[in-house]
């Protein structure tokens, strides 16, 4: 059986500013990162290398220096590395993306292991929609599980999986046959670090590139000409000033109480 | 021949072939090694071992060590003895008592005298060790054993010159005091019952130079008598003790895993040993309930050789893991991550054991080839990698400590210094005080100097001692071609760990720059007289300073700071209990500030209550991790009437209020 992971090559968004003339990203000079969530993504895809001795595809859809991203898979020690770059890929929203990555995904299926399983991270921290997986779920008629926090249980022989979902306040345990699509969150794991030898074993290693020559996929369904979704400005909101309550000089025990229920109030402390 | 050369003369032979056997089996292990690289220097050498091992001056640190100090010159003089004793066995023609009278009456009166006092010592080593053991774990058999065969063999010694002395056969009974009273209460007997006492001695004596031989010397830490003098003589003044270069290709072996790996000094450090204690009694690891002990890491690493060297010498694998919780022989993993690389250990080891590096080497091997270790230290290589900086903070914040300041940026020939800022001092809030006063007395002295802003990266000392070795590398050849691109010829650090790795381990990357800590430069600057005192800074009170570990012990800059704080306070600074070389860790070394501190006590706290004991105003530090340390542990123990200052706070209240 193949596990699929979906990794994108994104620019590390600490230190992105915006433009204030032309509302866009200055990418310039930014150095990249491997889209954290995918990060567990691959993590996950690893561990089950380890547990069944599945092999691992990791694919990205990007420009040819995102090959960088791949070689970090490849030194995590992924069997394969297929980097999906094309200029007619380019400008592409998340319904063209996911035709991209699903067509990837199906060759694979065709031409190395039945797939059994495709993971991504929950969301990208650059386009932060959360889409592609869903749409490759779609695009493959996989089942689509989101926003998973935990693997309960995994049956290959049986084709089924069983997950945890992080919602809101609560979880969810759902199960599933496979072939089935992850999204996956950062509670689900730890994500490994690379040891050196494998890291210089992954410098000469080989990061497959596919065109469209080789997905031949209709330009109409692809880049900017397969997008719907068009991006008409980006800008950084006005932020409300904050509000300083309490008075921690005088009343120390109470501001902290104060403060404390605000974090409740806004679900970001659990008891 | 004599019935007693008869039986004695075999003995003797056998035992020496034995011994020599012995000896070759195990230190040949030491082959196993990789070669050191580097020559020895002959006349330093000599120099040492006259020093450290002839002269026992590290042990005479200690005041227990004029014990050991008996015991060696005892020793070293009955070798003579004992040799004529041997060769006097085998052909009883061959005396001492022939050499000219002078030599030989004072050849006796020293022995009679030394052995006397090497009996002594045996009975204060005992009571000590019963009583006082300068470590829990200290009262072991073998070490009570070869006490008591040293005793056995003194008095033996004793006994025979008084039997001798009785029986009227020996000519320089005169200067034998000891064995001459003994000699007295033998007075009753007859000769026969002289002469069977004299045979007793001598057999007892024979015997107990065999069990020397043939079992303490080979096969216990006895062994030390030769190996530890060996060591002294192959001390390197490598000084501070900087990591190897690894060569990043694939196929090449990273840090130490497996016994082998280690360098052939490295091996025979654990032959040298002699289980003193020295080094886990200044341990701060050790002194505060951690697992790490450097003591039982060396006797690991040689249980380990013992174990796996024959094996591995016929080609064999290794049956014995050098890193797990398998008990002795085997380092557990926790003991490596607890050590603070503070250098105490090497500092207190009297025969310059290098327990620290070892420790690092398999630090490495768990990071690189194992990607093992504690999960907090993810997040640390990660940011190191991403952002070249501990915490991850965008590289464009570099400059934020001196947004209300004019700083230029470093420019060659328009600028004569870097500061090289260090992560901490950029991105720390506190210790971005320590930058800002730093600044600003730098300018008050007129001194031209510029910073890298966000082009600078982390030294990485941290990714170093934590055996990241590949991150640390990459940083280092980023910082150095930097350096050379920009024309850097004088860099200031405010940081100990910055100022160590630039000026110590960047060598090893060809850069040859001269790096001086603010300490060493604003000193300078109050000597000459361009940094002028408006007052003396007398609202710090009592100050009291503690010695940063990549400052002091390793870099041997002791007095600059010290005399920073006199001049800007007017009053010497109050020294704690373990001060200088003696200094204890503030716990933050080693990468050791990046990890959780779960088990024992905390060494800052340690470190803060020692000195509180000397009733200070204001506790003052050199050194970034030292600063949080130490507010931390303030806090800890609720003295927070108490300030931390860094010693250019010190100086900027007498110059700059």
């Amino acid at each position: 059986m193949l596990i699929v992971a979906c990794i994108k090559q994104v620019p590390d968004t600490t230190q992105v500013q915006i433009d204030p003339v032309t509302n866009t990203l200055v990418r310039e000079g930014i150095p990249f990162i491997v889209n954290p969530y995918d990060t567990h993504a691959l993590e996950e895809a690893l561990r089950l290398k380890d547990r069944f001795g599945c092999r691992v595809a990791a694919i990205s859809m990007g420009p040819p220096n995102a090959e960088g991203t791949l070689r970090k898979a490849l030194a995590l020690g992924v069997d394969f590395a297929i980097l999906l770059s094309d200029r007619v890929f380019g400008g592409a929203d998340t319904l063209a993306t996911s035709n991209v990555l699903s067509a990837a995904i199906s060759k694979l299926h065709t031409e190395i292991d039945e797939v059994g399983l495709v993971l991504c991270g929950k969301q990208t921290i650059d386009g932060d929609t959360a889409q592609v997986g869903p749409g490759i779920a779609t695009r493959l008629a996989y089942q689509q599980l989101t926003l998973v926090d935990n693997v309960e249980d995994i049956d290959l022989s049986a084709k089924r999986i069983r997950v945890r979902r992080k919602l809101e306040g609560r979880h969810e345990i759902v199960e599933a046959p496979l072939p089935a699509m992850l999204t996956v969150v950062r509670e689900l794991n730890r994500p490994r670090y690379p040891t050196v030898p494998m890291r210089l074993t992954a410098v000469n290693a080989k990061v497959e590139v596919w065109n469209n020559q080789v997905l031949m996929l209709d330009e109409q369904s692809i880049g900017l000409k397969g997008s719907p979704t068009w991006v008409s400005k980006i800008f950084s909101p006005e932020r409300a000033k904050g509000e300083i309550l309490g008075d921690g000089f005088a009343d120390p025990e109470g501001t902290a109480n104060m403060l404390i229920e605000k974090l409740l109030d806004k679900d970001m402390l659990t008891v | 021949m004599s019935q007693q050369a008869a039986l004695f003369t075999p003995l003797l032979v056998a035992s020496v072939v034995f011994f020599s056997w012995s000896l070759y089996r195990r230190l040949s292990l030491v082959g196993l090694g990789k070669p050191e690289s580097g020559k020895i220097d002959f006349a330093s050498s000599i120099k040492h071992m006259l020093v450290y091992a002839i002269g026992q001056r590290r042990v005479l640190r200690q005041p227990f060590g004029f014990n050991h100090f008996i015991f060696f010159w005892a020793c070293i003089f009955l070798i003579f003895v004992n040799v004529e004793f041997m060769l006097e066995g085998i052909f009883p023609a061959i005396s001492l008592a022939g050499l000219p009278a002078p030599i030989y009456f004072s050849i006796c009166l020293v022995s009679d005298i030394l052995s006397s006092l090497a009996a002594l010592a045996v009975v204060i080593a005992v009571i000590r060790r019963v009583f006082f053991p300068p470590y829990p774990q200290a009262r072991t058999l073998e070490a009570f054993f070869l006490l008591a065969v040293i005793g056995v063999h003194m008095l033996a010694y004793l006994g025979i010159c008084a039997t001798e002395i009785a029986l009227g056969e020996e000519s320089a009974a005169a200067y034998m005091p000891v064995a001459s009273q003994l000699a007295g209460f033998m007075g009753g007997m007859t000769a026969n019952g002289l002469a069977s006492l004299h045979t007793f001695f001598w057999w007892t004596h024979a015997i107990a130079l065999m069990i020397f031989l043939n079992l303490l010397i080979p096969y216990s830490k006895h062994l030390h008598v030769f190996t530890a003098i060996a060591n002294c003589f192959l001390r390197r003044e490598d000084k501070p003790s900087i990591q190897p270069l690894e060569e990043f290709v694939a196929g090449n072996v990273f840090g130490t895993g497996q016994v082998d790996r280690f360098s052939r000094k490295d091996l025979f450090d654990s032959f040298a040993c002699t289980k003193c204690g020295r080094c886990q009694m200044v341990c701060p690891a050790g002194n505060t309930g951690k697992q790490l002990n450097p003591r039982a890491v060396i006797n690991d690493i040689k249980v380990n050789l013992l174990k796996n060297g024959p094996l591995l010498k016929q080609g064999h694998k290794a049956v014995m893991p050098l890193i797990g919780d398998t008990g002795e022989g085997s380092v557990p993993e926790e003991a490596l991550w607890d050590c603070t690389t503070c250098g105490a250990c090497m500092e207190a080891c009297p025969v310059f054991i290098k327990q620290m590096p070892k420790m690092l080497l398999m630090r490495r091997h768990l990071v690189e080839e194992e990607a093992k270790f504690p999960e907090e230290l993810l997040n640390l290589f990660e940011n190191m990698e991403s952002r070249s900086n501990p915490w991850g903070i965008a590289p464009s914040e570099r400059t934020k400590w001196c947004s209300q300041l004019s700083v230029n940026p470093f420019e060659q020939g328009v600028t004569e210094y870097l500061l090289f800022v260090g992560c901490a001092g950029s991105f720390d809030s506190r210790n971005k005080h320590v930058t800002v006063a730093l600044a600003t007395l730098l300018d008050n002295a007129g001194i031209s100097w510029g910073i890298l802003g966000k082009e600078e990266k982390c030294c990485g000392d941290s990714l170093r001692r934590l055996g990241n070795e590949f991150v640390f590398d990459r940083l280092a050849r980023e910082n150095v071609a930097l350096f050379k691109e920009k024309g850097v010829k004088k860099i200031i650090t405010q940081c100990p760990h910055c100022f160590s790795t630039l000026k110590n381990d960047y060598r090893q990357y060809g850069l040859e720059v001269e790096v001086v800590h603010h300490s060493e430069l604003l000193r300078d600057l109050v000597q000459s007289g361009r940094i002028k005192l408006q007052h003396q800074a007398t609202e710090l009170g009592q100050t009291v300073f503690h010695d940063s570990c990549y400052l002091g012990r390793h870099n041997d800059v002791y007095e600059a700071p010290r005399a920073l704080i006199a001049s800007a306070t007017g009053a010497i600074p109050a020294e704690m209990e373990r001060s200088r070389e003696n200094a204890f860790c503030c716990g933050a070394g080693g990468g050791r500030m990046w990890l959780e501190e779960t088990e024992g006590e905390r060494i800052n706290h340690n470190r803060v209550k020692e000195a509180l004991t000397k009733n200070p105003d204001t506790i003052c530090v050199s050194c970034p991790y030292c600063m949080t340390m130490f507010e931390d542990g303030l806090k800890d123990v609720k003295a927070e009437g108490v300030r931390i200052r860094d010693v250019a706070e010190v100086l900027a209240e007498a110059v700059l209020h």
